[in-house]
This record gives structure tokens, C-alpha cells and sequence, in this order.
């Protein structure tokens, strides 16, 4: 089998926090790490290549240069390659430019039996770059995947999550499946991993190299723009309880029947 | 719309640097300069002293916007219910629809539903668009996209809204693939622009610690999910009519490439945090799983539910299906009583909207009393008994 994992470098954004005077983000010494959802989409990648020989693991990722260090985790976690998909022309883009660069980038990979991506990146939350990769390649998807059941012959079985329970869904082959963290537990990168991993050679492809036009990625193809951010503005401190535990357990009391919450 | 450092005016101060959420600014040679990773959020233009960062408009082709009308909603159901966010949607959807001055319809799936017709209309549709097939009967990726994307090419909606379920994000970003459209994710406000009555989609951004505002100028329909629990229910009203619209259902061979085998409901009992008047939260500062028992005991007494923080979930104490927060559920209940969380900015994001909110936690310090309207410093284990007390 052959199998492409997509994989994104993002800030740890539960180490953000917010500066409370100034009411901006303090990102100073907030690491850079694989994307959570994405870690476990390489271990199941990983686990069917133990499962089933001659499998070979594909990671592919469109970032900036920094990103080669994402990758070289993933290869170290056992990853047979990796690809970067890297270029200015690439910047600003939404997930709809974000899965047609990825789309060509996999394209150029040649023939594929599986693809595997996170639900979703912690720093963006939307959940919608695996889903479009299928989309643009014209091949079936399932989202929210919590267990691999079984592979047959042309198609895979698997559960995908839903808020009240799961279904069991067999879907064709070559298929696009995005990970959530029931799926797995990440395995742990060795010391003669890591070292390994900086022996092999990071695949780095611009626009020119997956055939794309510059107008065709990035932000000249981004259907959506950001018209303005700002930090979310704090709901005004309340009142402080004070007194003995009895005393302000009575007081609460008495505040939430006088507001008729109770 | 693409952000550009001016150069003349770039003083090299850095502040644009240290500003930017994503690390896309780097400086060469006292200069600020705009690297690939730039998602033109615009912070760095909010802290330039010198206003030496502009946004530049850039000309993309687009569609003829002019030919896109009236709001679409898709009205999911699951076992022949109707989800309660579609109903919120509806709400929403004749608000946006009142301010653009079109109609506001419900897009219904599903097999032999023709009741869920009439409670769409009850609740606000103008017309209803109604596919009525035994393979529409549980939600299928392939088969729904294709029934609403066919409808979407005939009927040309200027706005599309779904709930941000499992099911609402994954037909979601199909269908705008499809339509070659934007679609934003997970949005908690949405806005019509009073001037060229553009959609504008509010959502959190780098895990709640951002809000950002995105448009969809020339592209259309325009697209949104939208979280559970966020926008208002509007009222029913029994009896209430509109236009049904019957929209043709024909699969081809090799059209749907996957099935759906069996459905499992969950095992635990099924926790409503988005419908819940009353929620009773407990984080790590429960020190065990055995401190929900006295959570539990104090939601049953008010009538609620209990809610949890993201580390008391992955501390294994419970189950997921209670977690408040940016990954979990979004709630606003009337009151939400937290117990031990010291508030973390994703679980603020998921509760600060509640009526009212009283916070329990030992830290006086602790970030949950900022947005707390009452604060109870002390140890829950002797605070919650003794409210237990006073409420008789």
C-alpha cells in the first residue's frame, strides 16, 4: 500500500496567552509542534505499514521552511519520506487554496491507496483542508475517524465519530480519511530514529514543481479573506464573594433569587 | 486582500514582529518583511506606530455575484429529528435574510420526513427545498453533497449556513470545493456589511486567543457553519406556511462511494450541554474523578447538567462528551457554576457567553474570576456543601 499523511507545523496555541494589560498575545517561547490531530494520522499510517508489508508512508506538508523540522519528527516517528511544499506564492492562503496546492503537490506523488490527514489544526480549528484535498482529487472521504476496522480488497472500513455516538462506514479505495484522538496514541521518536532521520533528504517542491500557477495558490486563490482580527473582548470582572463559606454560599443564594435565576 | 509593509515609512521598531499570531513577519536589514506564512489577519497593521502596514485589496476573479438570492439554511436531521442548530439557524438565517431584504429557506435530506416540512415552516422558512430519498435517509457524504450541490447550481443561494456538527463540517467543505466557494468554519457571530450587504463571519481563531472577521467578496454562495448553541431559537409558530420546493433525487452508478454500515449510539447517557439551563463544571481542581459525585449532586439540585473542563476530560475523570470549550461544546446556559477550572482561554471561549457565572476555585488568582459575575474563593469541597445548605 501506499499512504500520504498530511501534516501541519503549528504553534502550541494552548501555551498562548493573553497579555492582560495590553490585551495582545504573548507568544514569546511558544514552540512550534506537529499538529495534534495530525500526529495520530501518521501513527495509524504507521501502524498499517507494520500491519501490512512492503507499505510505504508518504508525509506531505505545505509551510514554510521551518516546517522541514515538523517533518524530520515524522520521519523520525517512522516515515519512509517527506515532502514540503514550500513558496512564498503559497502564503495567505485559505483551505480552499491550502487543498489545491496540496492536491497537486500529491498528484505529482503519483498513484496512492490511502490518504491520511488530521480532523483538524489546533491554530485554525477548521476542519475542512482534508475533506477539500479529496474533493480537488476526486476521491471518496470520511471525517472524524476514531478506528480502522478492516481493509479489503477495493475498499476500508472504519468508524467516524459523531456528538452521540459513531458509525460504521466502508468506504472505496483510494480514499481520504481524517484522524481524531480516539484513534490512537502517537508513538514516542527513538534516539537511533532521530538520527536516522537527519540522514535522509527533505523533498522541498515551489509552485513550478507541482504545475501550479501562482494565481492558482495562496491568497490569489483564497475565496475568503480575513477583513479584521482582534482579541476577544473580556466579560467585566463581577463581585467577589467574601465572608465565611456558609456567609457567601447564603449571599449567592440570596444574589441568584434576587435576579430570579433560581 | 493582501497585507504589504510600506517600506519608506518601516522604521524597524519590530513591534509588527512580535504582534504576528502566525511568526510570518521577519525583519531584513531594519525592515519588516511579510513572509509566506501571513494569513492577512491585520494585527501587525494594529500595532505599526507608524503606519507602515496597509492592506492591499487585490482584484479577484470572482462569479456574478448579482445573480445569487435568499439564505439557505440546511436543516439537518438525524433519526427524523430535526438538530437544534438548524432551528438556531433559522432564527439567524431570517435575520441576515431581513437586513438583505430576501428569503429565508431550509434545505431538508432525508427519507419520508415530510413533518420536519412543516416544522421548518413553523419555524420561520419561507420555502423549503425537499429531497426525499430512501439513500438520503442517514447522512452520506457523497450523497448529500450531490443532491445540495445541484440544487445550489439551480437555485443559486447567495448565502449557505450549516451547523457546525460532525456532519455540518464535513459536508461543508465538499460543497464548497463544489461550488468553488469560500466556506468559514465554526463562526459565533455573523453580520450583514449595511453598505454592500456582504456576509461577514466572525469566528475564534488560534484557539480562541483570536477573533477574525472573514468575507467572502466575490465568490458565491457564501458559506458558513456555525456552532452549536451560539445564535438564538426562534419561536414556533403553529400553523405557519410557506413554499415547498420538491428537488429531484438521481444517483448514478459509482455517484456515492461509501455506505453506511450500521449506527451506533453512544453508550453513555447523552449529556445536552447546548440545551442545559443550568451547568455545574469541575476542572483539575476536583483532585479526583470521585469530586463529580459532588458536582452531579449540585447540578441535580439546580436542575442542570455537568460540564467539564478539557483537563479534567484528558485527566481521564470524565467522559468527553462533557467537555465545555473551544474543542469541546460551546455552551450559555443561564448559570454556569465552575468548580475548579481555573479558566483557560479555550474554556472560556466555550462558556463566557453564559447569563451568569459564579466561580469557585482556591486561586484568588485564577483567571476564571475575570469573567466570573460572582467569585468564591475557597475549597469547593466545603463551598458546594454549604450552597447545597443554603438552597435548603
Amino acid at each position: 500500500m501506499k499512504i500520504i499523511v498530511c501534516a501541519k507545523q503549528v504553534p502550541n496555541t494552548n501555551e498562548v496567552k493573553i497579555d492582560p494589560v495590553k490585551g495582545t498575545l504573548i507568544r514569546d517561547g511558544v514552540p512550534s509542534i506537529l499538529n495534534p490531530d495530525d500526529a495520530n494520522a501518521l501513527e495509524a499510517a504507521l501502524q498499517l505499514k507494520e500491519r501490512y508489508p512492503g507499505t510505504t508512508v508518504t508525509v506531505i506538508s505545505m509551510g514554510p521552511p521551518q516546517a522541514t523540522y515538523m517533518l524530520r519528527e515524522c520521519l523520525a516517528m517512522g516515515a519512509d519520506e517527506a515532502v514540503l511544499l514550500s513558496s512564498r506564492a503559497f502564503g495567505g492562503a485559505d483551505t480552499c487554496a491550502t487543498s489545491t496546492t496540496l492536491a497537486a503537490g500529491i498528484r505529482k506523488l503519483g498513484k496512492f491507496d490511502l490518504i491520511l490527514a488530521g480532523r483538524q489544526a489546533i491554530d485554525g480549528d477548521t476542519a475542512q483542508v482534508g475533506p477539500q484535498t479529496a474533493q480537488r482529487l476526486g476521491v471518496p472521504s470520511v471525517t472524524y475517524v476514531q478506528k480502522i476496522r478492516e481493509i479489503k480488497k477495493n475498499s476500508i472500513v472504519v468508524e467516524r465519530n459523531l456528538e452521540d455516538g459513531y458509525e460504521v462506514i466502508e468506504v472505496k479505495m483510494p480514499c481520504v480519511l481524517t484522524a481524531i484522538k480516539e484513534l490512537n496514541e502517537p508513538r514516542y521518536m527513538t534516539i537511533a530514529q532521530i538520527e536516522e532521520a537527519y540522514k535522509k533528504e527533505i523533498t522541498i517542491w515551489n509552485e513550478n514543481d507541482i504545475n501550479l500557477a501562482p494565481s492558482d495558490c495562496g491568497l490569489n486563490a483564497s475565496p475568503t479573506q480575513v477583513f479584521r482580527s482582534f482579541t476577544p473582548p473580556p466579560k467585566g470582572k463581577g463581585e467577589m464573594l467574601t465572608g465565611t463559606v456558609p456567609e457567601m454560599a447564603a449571599a449567592l443564594i440570596q444574589k441568584l433569587r434576587e435576579k430570579h435565576a433560581l | 486582500m493582501a497585507v504589504r509593509v510600506i517600506d519608506e515609512k518601516c522604521k524597524g521598531c519590530q513591534k509588527c514582529v512580535k504582534a504576528c499570531p502566525f511568526e510570518a513577519i521577519t525583519m531584513n536589514e531594519r525592515l519588516a518583511v511579510i513572509g509566506a506564512a501571513c494569513t492577512s489577519c491585520g494585527a501587525c497593521i494594529d500595532v505599526c506606530p507608524f503606519g507602515a502596514i496597509e492592506k492591499v485589496e487585490d482584484l479577484k476573479k470572482g462569479v456574478d455575484i448579482t445573480q445569487y438570492h435568499d439564505v439557505w439554511v440546511f436543516a439537518e436531521q438525524r433519526d427524523g429529528q430535526l438538530m437544534g442548530v438548524s432551528i438556531e439557524l433559522l432564527g439567524e438565517g431570517k435575520k441576515l435574510a431581513g437586513e438583505i431584504g430576501c428569503k429565508v429557506c431550509a434545505v431538508l435530506l432525508g427519507d419520508k420526513v415530510d413533518n420536519l416540512v412543516d416544522e421548518l415552516f413553523e419555524y420561520g422558512a419561507d420555502k423549503v427545498y425537499y429531497a426525499n430519498d430512501p439513500a438520503l435517509a442517514t447522512y452520506n457524504t457523497d450523497a448529500y453533497n450531490k443532491v445540495i450541490y445541484q440544487a445550489i447550481l439551480k437555485y443559486k443561494p447567495e448565502i449557505v449556513l450549516l451547523g457546525a456538527t460532525h456532519i455540518g463540517r464535513d459536508l461543508g467543505p465538499c460543497l464548497a470545493v463544489q461550488c468553488g466557494t469560500g466556506l468559514t468554519a465554526d463562526c459565533t457571530k455573523l453580520d450583514i456589511d449595511p453598505v454592500d450587504k456582504k456576509l461577514m463571519q466572525t469566528r475564534p481563531a488560534f484557539g480562541g486567543n483570536l477573533m477574525a472577521t472573514i468575507l467572502c467578496p466575490n465568490h458565491r454562495p457564501q458559506m458558513s457553519t456555525v456552532r452549536p448553541g451560539v445564535m438564538e431559537k426562534p419561536a414556533r409558530v403553529p400553523g405557519r406556511k410557506g413554499e415547498l420546493v420538491n428537488l429531484n433525487v438521481a444517483f448514478k452508478e459509482g455517484d456515492i462511494r461509501m455506505k453506511v454500515l450500521e449506527v451506533v449510539k453512544g453508550l453513555t447517557e447523552k449529556v445536552s450541554l447546548t440545551d442545559a439551563k443550568v451547568i455545574v463544571s469541575g476542572g483539575r481542581g476536583l483532585g479526583d474523578p470521585e469530586g463529580f459525585k459532588l458536582i452531579k449532586q449540585l447540578a441535580d439540585r439546580l436542575g442542570g447538567v455537568v460540564g467539564a473542563s478539557r483537563a479534567a476530560v484528558d485527566a481521564g475523570w470524565i467522559d468527553h462528551s462533557h467537555q465545555v470549550g473551544q474543542t469541546g461544546t460551546t455552551v450559555k446556559p443561564d448559570i454556569y457554576i465552575a468548580c475548579g477550572i481555573s479558566g483557560a482561554i479555550q474554556h472560556l471561549a466555550g462558556m463566557q457567553t453564559s447569563k451568569i457565572i459564579i466561580a469557585i476555585n482556591k486561586s484568588e488568582n485564577a483567571p476564571i474570576f475575570e469573567v466570573a459575575d460572582y467569585g468564591i474563593v475557597g475549597d469547593l469541597y466545603k463551598v458546594i456543601p454549604a450552597i447545597l445548605e443554603a438552597l435548603g
